[in-house]
């Protein structure tokens, strides 16, 4: 008997789960060629995005989650709203040799090279899996269906998307303000050339280290995404959705933003957990079913902190102290984030501080095309909310104080910088806008603008990217940095605990969670430790999971039993079996 | 007038004594209480009354108590007879049975009354169904305890078959009566050897009173007992014998019942299975205290050895650390107990550590080092170890004479591991070390502890080769935005202790070059890293979390008051942003938060307005109006008290200015703190206005120590003071906190009065007061008396003038302060405020009404 298979994409997100037919036999019976529930991760581990297993069960293919890996747009010069003299002048890159056939496609900034063409991105896996044969994509939160449009519209994809509504709303609302930051700054010429491998060997890093380049692809459309979200078909916490008849799907709450959800894969006699993007902090999403967890025979986990030497509290205590510190000495504060997500809980943060801190004065500005449809889409989803902002709504009263904010002046939203923003405009200041790689979105503009001044801040809160590199064409750079990333994913010790709680029989995992960051190698206690040992995947593996299978229910039907000639009077009767170590093919 | 010892007693022996009244209610209560048809009292009650009957006793041992009041004893017997007594009120009688007969007289009357061998013999109670109530047992015991004051019970008890009972009790299922018993056992032998024996002791000797001979048989028995609870309670029983000795009894028979024992106990060392060795531990500490065993040499050192070595850390840790404070020990036995102290410190070192690079701390162990290791290694104890050695040493550094030497620089960089470990900065290379950091990493416990140390530590010398290193430990805490904000005030008070022991080292070092060696691998040298501090601190005042804002001004503070007069201080600290971000937070919305602004404001005040510093840009007058606003406007009590505290500060410092502007600031005040809500701020005023008397008494008076030799005196400075006084509004606000709702305010006001009094008027007229004149002042005056013995002043206080006493006249508050009795209004305010509720006669009437058995009751059964 073998279990189930596991193996990654080159994406950097995206998983496939591949199981075998639904009866198992145990080892000793079943023939080496057996087909196995395999997993298999469609991502790169990156260490910065999210994993996407897909696993096949009672030949069932089911991509878990299909995140985006946005960190190629790194390599990219930023899109400016505003003609940039500065990014304009910059030199094109030549050649140790004196070519300058690339000058055109490369420029050169401070030191670092980029590709002077529209931001790309870097596509989930195909090679490992015919998407086409996926036949469910199971969605865990916002932030991990980005690359959607690029499965449903460009794989031949037929199958079903499930997802919360709240993951569907805000998911829409974050595609659609990547898609208006990069069509709104339209760029003539593309960039292939560089790509060529023999050109790339010749690239200095990190462009000549990039892989599947070949892969990247320019940003999807606003129909596109229109189209792949039509696939989605809504689901509420702890809905029991029936695949086929054969395989049983509910999600649970996570825990760690509106509408995320961990999944439960389960047969009669088999439970397979899926946990990415989890939080046990008490934020403003419902706080995550972990009793639900329980009894799994394999618990695949994903979506850990990314920076879990930073505590959520601390960090947002540095945020603030920095910001007010900026304000106070006449500064402004720029903050690149996403429209949704840990910016509600700053606000909230802010809420409470700024009197506190004497900031009363100081307007916050959040810019984004779809600033205002975030901030009231946070506002109208109470069932998916905490305990305490469901209560407010009863009251009723806005779940979340941002509100308020807006309500009293203190807090304005605008779709860009252009129209009522540039009249409404004060310094000193605070601004919260996309987006946090600093590539695209109104953040460019404010970058150019406050980066010459040693008064002004900018506060990385996301951590999905990199700083240092997120700032590098900026160089050089006056503005104070500041890195504050507040990332309320589970972090190892939460680990060691839900695992302990939960006690699956087995834990699949990421490579690199089984072992000390490669920068702390003392730091064994940002591993998992659990018992048995967390069975850990790489890029591009399969994975033979290493549950077994013993029982199967069937159900005899009339038809099936045939009717027996002698007597013909027996009635139909439904009958249900379990069998130890039952075969059958 | 009588010493005030005797005035306490004499008030005692009234408070609690038997008054007609009571004695009146007395046998209505004890009948009622008898009664089984009522229903029962609650604890408290029956408490209050035995702590009467005990006031009652101690105060009169005669027979008196009980035969003019045959119901006390009417009670006992009724209670006897009942057939099934409820635990409450058999707990009870077992009780007052005993404090009754605490004395020899009472005791032989009772006897006769046959009540003591129904009550303690082996007719007592443990027949009937309460006993198995622990609250009975406990009485028992208790009433035993009570009795246990003269021979004759002790006689008694020995020969009725008491003993054996108590000797059950020692191992009761209730935690509360087996203490009691083994209390009662150690109060029976130390009574028994030092009443019954007038010789000293042997081993070997049979003159032992019986009741000694018992009590130390039983122990010697169970100690060789199989049975380890037997063993257990004979444990707890010497420890608790040699813990009482300590301090009391220097008597020999100490020494000769160790002797006795001592083999036993060193046996019991050596056996791992023993789940008692936190006790054997307990023992010889009460052993080493006893000053019996002073100077002796050879075999109880070596027992005490031997534990050391044997004991696990944990438990040898706290008869280490006990030795160690003893005045005599001998000193290879401290080392090495200082040894088990250090060693979990010792093996932090070397675990952080390349094998060959760092030497440890220690040149061998006392105990095996791998117990240590082991205890480090495991995630459940190793916090624990760490914590228990970090707060002994803590301990040891707080000893003003520590007889040995520690190692200070090692366990400095020691307390630095620990502290990178729990941080995750230090990547260490040994197995061990891993396994340790990975324990400790988060840990906030084992953080506290160590930088508690670490300030304690900073009164040694010889660590200063580590101080640059050590700043760049507390600097990475201070920054770190993951320190947790208690672990940030730890950090805060060692950076401040530190941070004054190296302004100590550089201003005792002329040469800059020393220092620069002081401070090697800092990157400023011949500087404090103020800048450093300086910049964390500006960021950590602007935390949301206000608990880091509140311990960020508090270091603030404590950084002003200590440095204050240093230069590079003073201007790093100008140059920053802290002044200005201190002002902000007087409006913090958190009144903690105001009332450590308002405290270091004040101190930032005296260095920035009060002395002459250039280019400061806060003045006097600006600041003083704050916190005049914050004393009259703020809605919390805590910044109030902070302002009217740091208003008293300057007083004292002399930072209000001349007599007349401080007159005015002293009026000003007092007239915004009189009708104050929160009477600590009132009574804050009363201090304020007591240094200001003080002051202007001082600056006045041409020689402020000549005795007043007549009475009342025209001389001008006299006349002087007391028109300042007048001015100042201080007489009005004086004699309105008299009668102030809260007692301290009153008790404080008339402490100042006294002083006044003592001042204008020679000390030998306070007992005197003079007679009222009849003049419209003094019909004043005799107004104001009056009031004063009601206590309504406050309420009938003079707004208009028309009752006739001018606060502000100077004449009229001389003859106020001659006439009115401060002495009288003293004791009254010094009588607790529930005097009247509290009082016997109060006590009994409370009885009987919950009983239901008062006499209105009865006419209306009637």
């Amino acid at each position: 008997m073998s279990g189930v298979e596991l193996s990654p994409c080159t994406c950097g997100f995206c998983w496939t789960l591949r199981g075998t037919r639904w009866l198992h036999l145990n080892d000793a019976q079943v023939p080496p060629t057996s087909p196995a529930h395999r997993l298999i991760k469609l991502a790169k581990p990156l260490g910065f995005g999210y994993t996407n297993p897909s696993i096949q069960f009672k030949s069932t293919t089911i991509m878990l989650d299909c995140g985006l890996d946005m960190t190629s747009t790194l390599n990219f010069l930023p899109l400016p709203l505003v003609q940039s003299p500065r990014l304009s002048k910059l030199p094109g890159w030549v050649l140790k040799d004196g070519s300058m056939f690339l000058d055109k496609e490369l420029k050169e900034c401070s030191g670092h090279v980029f590709v002077d063409s529209v931001p790309e991105f870097c596509l989930p896996e195909t090679e490992l899996l015919d998407l086409s044969t996926v036949d469910v994509i199971l969605i865990s939160n916002y932030h991990c269906m980005m690359a959607l449009p690029y499965i449903t519209e460009y794989t031949g994809f037929t199958g079903t998307v499930y997802a919360t509504e709240p993951t569907v709303q805000i998911g829409r609302l974050l595609m659609e303000e990547l898609v208006n930051s990069i069509e709104r700054v339209p760029k003539a010429q593309s960039a292939s050339m560089w790509k060529n491998k023999e050109v790339q060997r010749l690239l200095p890093a990190p462009l000549k280290d990039a892989v599947e380049v070949s892969m990247w692809r320019k940003c999807y459309t606003m129909p596109e995404v229109n189209a792949a979200l039509s696939k989605i078909q809504l689901v509420g916490y702890s809905q029991k959705i029936e695949l086929f008849g054969a395989v049983q799907v509910t999600p649970l709450s996570s825990g760690y933003a509106l509408g995320s959800s961990n999944w439960i894969i389960q047969s009669h006699y088999e439970k397979v957990s899926y946990v990415s993007g989890s939080s046990l902090l008490t934020t403003h999403p419902q706080p995550m079913d972990q009793a639900s967890l329980k009894n799994s025979d394999v618990l695949i986990l994903t979506g850990l902190t990314q920076i879990p030497t930073a505590n959520p509290d601390g960090m947002v205590g540095e945020f603030c102290s920095n910001l007010a510190m900026t304000v106070r000495n006449g500064g402004n504060v720029l903050v690149p984030c996403y429209p949704s997500g840990v910016i509600y809980d700053l606000l909230e943060c802010l809420y409470q501080y700024i009197d506190s801190a004497g900031l009363s004065n100081v307007p916050f500005y959040f810019i984004s095309p779809v600033a205002n449809s975030s901030l009231e889409f946070s506002q109208i989803f109470a069932e998916w909310l905490c305990h305490n902002k469901q209560t407010k709504v009863y009251l009723p009263e806005p779940p979340f104080p941002h509100a308020e904010l807006i309500q009293t002046n203190k807090l304005k939203h605008y779709p860009s910088i252009h129209g009522d923003f540039s009249n409404d405009f004060k310094q000193p200041c605070v601004v919260f806008t996309g987006h946090p790689s600093l590539r695209f979105g109104d953040v460019v503009h404010f970058m150019e603008l406050w980066g010459k001044s040693s008064l002004n801040t900018v506060i990385f809160t996301e951590p999905d990217f990199s700083y240092l590199d997120a700032l590098a064409p900026y160089q050089p750079l006056a503005m104070k940095c500041v890195y504050c990333p507040i990332d309320t994913r589970l972090n190892f010790i939460q680990v060691s605990k839900l695992l302990k709680e939960v006690q699956p029989l087995h834990v699949v995992c990421p490579e690199q969670y089984t072992q000390p960051p490669p920068t702390q190698s003392h730091r064994t206690d940002l591993m998992i430790d659990c018992q048995p040992p967390a069975m850990s995947y790489r890029r591009a593996e399969v994975l033979t999971l290493p549950y077994k299978r013993r029982y199967e229910k069937i159900e005899i039907m009339p038809d099936d039993l045939g009717k027996d000639p002698e007597n013909p009077g027996v009635s139909s009767q439904e009958l249900s079996f379990s069998f130890p170590k039952f075969s059958c093919s | 007038m009588c010493d005030p010892q005797s005035r306490f007693v004499a008030r005692a022996r009234r408070r609690f004594a038997m008054t007609r009244e009571c004695a009146v209610l007395l046998p209505r209560v004890c009948a009622a209480l008898a009664d089984p048809r009522q229903p029962g009292l609650d604890d408290t009650c029956l408490e209050k009354l035995l702590d009467w009957f005990r006031s009652l006793t101690w105060f009169d041992p005669t027979v008196e108590l009980v035969r003019d009041n045959p119901c006390v004893t009417e009670l006992i017997s009724s209670v006897l007879a009942l057939p099934d007594p409820s635990p409450s009120i058999l707990a009870f009688t077992l009780q007052l049975a005993g404090i009754l007969a605490s004395s020899e007289s009472r005791f032989q009357h009772l006897q006769q009354e046959k009540l003591l061998g129904r009550l303690f013999g082996r007719e007592g109670p443990r027949g009937v169904a309460a006993w198995e109530d622990a609250s009975v047992r406990s009485a028992w015991l208790k009433g035993v305890h009570s009795m246990l004051h003269h021979l004759p019970a002790l006689r008694c008890l020995c020969s009725t078959g008491g003993m054996d009972v108590i000797f059950t009790l020692q191992g009761d299922p209730s935690l509360f009566v087996a203490s009691a018993a083994s209390q009662l056992l150690v109060h029976m032998l130390t009574f028994s050897l030092e009443s019954e024996t007038s010789k000293s002791l042997s081993t070997k000797d049979c003159d032992w009173p019986a009741c000694a001979q018992m009590i130390v048989k039983h122990i010697k028995e169970s100690l060789q007992s199989s049975s380890a609870s037997h063993v257990e309670q004979s444990l707890k029983l010497l420890s608790s014998l040699f813990g009482s000795c300590f301090g009391s009894c220097y008597a020999a028979w100490t020494d000769v019942l160790w002797l006795d024992i001592a083999k036993q106990i060193e046996s019991f060392l050596l056996e791992e299975t023993l789940q008692a060795q936190p006790m054997l531990a307990n023992i010889l500490l009460n052993v080493a205290r006893s000053p019996a065993f002073c100077g002796t040499e050879g075999s109880f050192w070596a027992i005490v050895t031997s534990a050391l070595e044997h004991l696990t850390p944990i438990q040898a840790g706290p008869l280490a650390v006990g030795l160690l404070k003893l005045c005599k020990c001998p000193q290879d036995v401290r080392i090495q107990a200082l040894t088990v102290l250090l060693q979990p410190m010792d093996c932090i070192l070397r675990a952080a550590s390349q094998p060959l690079e760092c030497a440890g701390l220690l040149d061998e162990s006392v105990s095996d080092p791998v117990t240590v290791e082991s205890l480090l290694s495991s995630k459940t104890s190793c916090a624990g170890l760490l914590c228990q050695t970090l707060a002994h040493l803590e301990k040891l550094l707080s000893l003003k004479h520590l007889r040995v030497d520690l190692p200070s620089e090692s366990l400095l960089r020691s307390l630095m591991t620990i502290l990178q470990f729990c941080h995750g900065f230090l990547s260490p290379a040994s197995p061990l070390g891993i396994t340790i950091s990975r324990n400790l990493i988060n840990s906030f416990r084992v953080q506290k502890s160590a930088l508690d140390v670490l300030a304690a530590l900073s009164e040694k010398k010889d660590c200063d080769t580590l101080i640059g290193s050590l700043f760049d430990v507390l600097l990475a805490y201070l920054q770190s935005p993951n320190t947790n904000p208690t672990v940030l005030k730890k950090t805060f008070q060692a950076t401040s202790k530190w941070l004054v022991h190296l302004q100590e080292l550089s201003s005792s070092n002329s040469q800059c070059q020393q220092t620069e060696k002081i401070l090697e691998g800092n990157k400023v040298v011949c500087h404090l890293p103020f800048t450093d501090v300086f910049v964390v601190l500006q960021k950590r005042l602007c935390s949301p979390c206000w608990e880091v804002r509140d311990s960020s001004l508090e270091f603030l503070t404590s950084m002003v008051k200590c440095l204050r007069e240093q230069k590079e201080f003073r201007q790093c600290l100008l140059s920053s942003e802290v002044l200005r971000l201190t002002e902000n937070l007087l409006e913090d919305p958190e009144s903690y938060v105001r009332a450590s602004a308002v405290t270091a404001l004040g101190h930032l005040a005296l260095m920035t307005c009060f002395a002459p510093v250039i280019g400061n840009q806060y003045n006097k007058e600006s600041i003083v109006a704050k916190l005049q606003e914050i004393l009259s406007t703020d809605s919390e009590g805590f910044p109030r008290r902070a302002v009217i505290s740091i208003f008293t500060k300057w007083l004292r410092e002399g930072c209000t200015g001349q007599l007349k502007d401080t007159e005015q600031f002293v009026s000003r005040v007092i007239q915004t703190v009189e009708h104050d809500l929160d009477w600590e701020v009132r009574l804050g005023g009363l201090e304020l206005v007591e240094v200001f008397c003080s002051q202007a008494i001082y600056q006045l008076s041409q020689c402020p120590y000549a005795p007043v030799s007549s009475a009342v005196t025209s001389s001008t400075p006299h006349n002087e003071l007391l028109q300042v006084f007048c001015r100042a509004k201080l007489f009005g606000f004086l004699f309105g906190s008299l009668c102030d709702c809260d007692k301290p305010v009153g008790q404080r006001a008339c402490d100042v009065l006294v002083g006044l009094r003592g001042h204008f008027y020679p000390v030998s007229t306070l007992e005197n007061p003079q007679e009222i004149e009849d003049s419209p002042a003094g019909r004043g005056i005799a107004w104001l008396q009056r009031t004063l013995r009601q206590g309504s002043l406050a309420q009938n206080f003079p707004t208009g003038g028309g009752v006739g006493v001018d606060f502000q006249d100077p004449e009229s508050m001389m003859l106020a302060l001659g006439a009115i009795d401060l002495l009288e209004l003293h004791d009254e305010l010094n009588k607790s405020s529930d005097h009247v509720e509290e009082s016997p006669q109060s006590l009994l009437q409370d009885i009987l009404a919950t009983l239901g058995t008062t006499g209105d009751n009865e006419v209306d059964c009637y």
